[in-house]
């Protein structure tokens, strides 16, 4: 059985993550070459300090029950993500996109289901530093 | 005489594009690489009592401290990568790590490559495919 109490970490720190996702990329489009305007370059180091933020939850929430449920509660972040894109970047919603994430997302399920039937110990440990930069 | 302009402009738009699509390939690669690092580090942690102890004993491991580090550079790339894509196509390519992540467990950690795991590898390789070649 799966903790309700990991599944709401877990699904906390993919929203987290998913803010990181858009403040990276808000930031990337101003990168400079120049360290000092990197270093000043606030939405870069927003969504680097929201990646280590989520990666928190992450670690916590996946510390106990099926990753057959908590990986797909991860890969939620992608589908925020995809939202963020749109309304944030003004990204088009394409049949490719919705394809493609929807294998993922049923990808990352059965790695998941195999991580549990598996009992792998880089999964566990993996999954909360997959989460970390991505999730 | 007009030259196609339209033309050029897309296929430099689509050398940009497979850049990123690279970006990010290499960026999951050196993240399950971090992984692994991390998880041979973390299993070598000396028992510890109290937190400063254990920060210390972190600070000295040479395989977390490289995990770490290949983290540092895995966010560049990202960032890198994002600045000129799509953050819709580009960010679910990170699924990628989980394919990374099956294949050095079973080549340095000896796990089994069970079917349900290889199933959910190839669906992912197979979706990253759909994002990248699809989107415009």
């Amino acid at each position: 059985m799966t903790p309700v109490s990991s599944m709401v970490l877990v699904a906390i720190g993919s929203f987290i993550g998913s803010f990181g996702a858009v403040f990276l990329k808000a930031g990337a489009v101003r990168i400079e070459r120049n360290v000092a305007a990197l270093i000043v370059n606030w939405r870069l180091m927003a969504g680097i300090t929201l990646f280590c933020l989520s990666s928190v939850f992450f670690v916590l929430g996946l510390k106990h029950g099926e990753l057959s449920v908590l990986y797909p509660i991860v890969s939620l972040g992608y589908i925020w993500t995809l939202l963020w894109s749109r309304l944030f970047f003004g990204e088009e919603f394409t049949k490719a996109k919705i394809a493609g994430l929807a294998l993922i997302l049923i990808g990352v399920l059965f790695v998941g289901m195999g991580a549990d039937r598996g009992r792998s110990a880089v999964s566990r440990a993996g999954a909360a530093n997959t989460a970390m930069l991505h999730r | 005489m007009t030259t196609p302009a339209p033309a050029h402009v897309s296929e430099a738009h689509r050398k940009t594009r497979q850049r990123s699509i690279l970006l990010v390939t290499i960026c999951t690669i050196i993240g399950a690489l971090a992984q692994i690092f991390i998880k041979a580090g973390a299993s070598r942690l000396p028992e510890t009592h109290t937190t400063l102890q254990a920060v210390l004993a972190m600070a000295v491991n040479p395989r977390l401290l490289l995990g770490y580090s290949l983290y540092g550079i895995n966010t560049v790339l990202l960032a890198l990568a994002l600045r000129d894509g799509e953050l819709s196509m580009l960010y679910p390519i990170i699924a990628l790590t989980y394919v990374w992540v099956a294949g050095l467990s079973v080549l340095v950690f000896h796990e089994i490559m069970n079917p349900l795991r290889t199933v959910g590898v190839i669906t992912i390789v197979l979706g990253v495919a759909v994002l990248g070649r699809g989107s415009k």
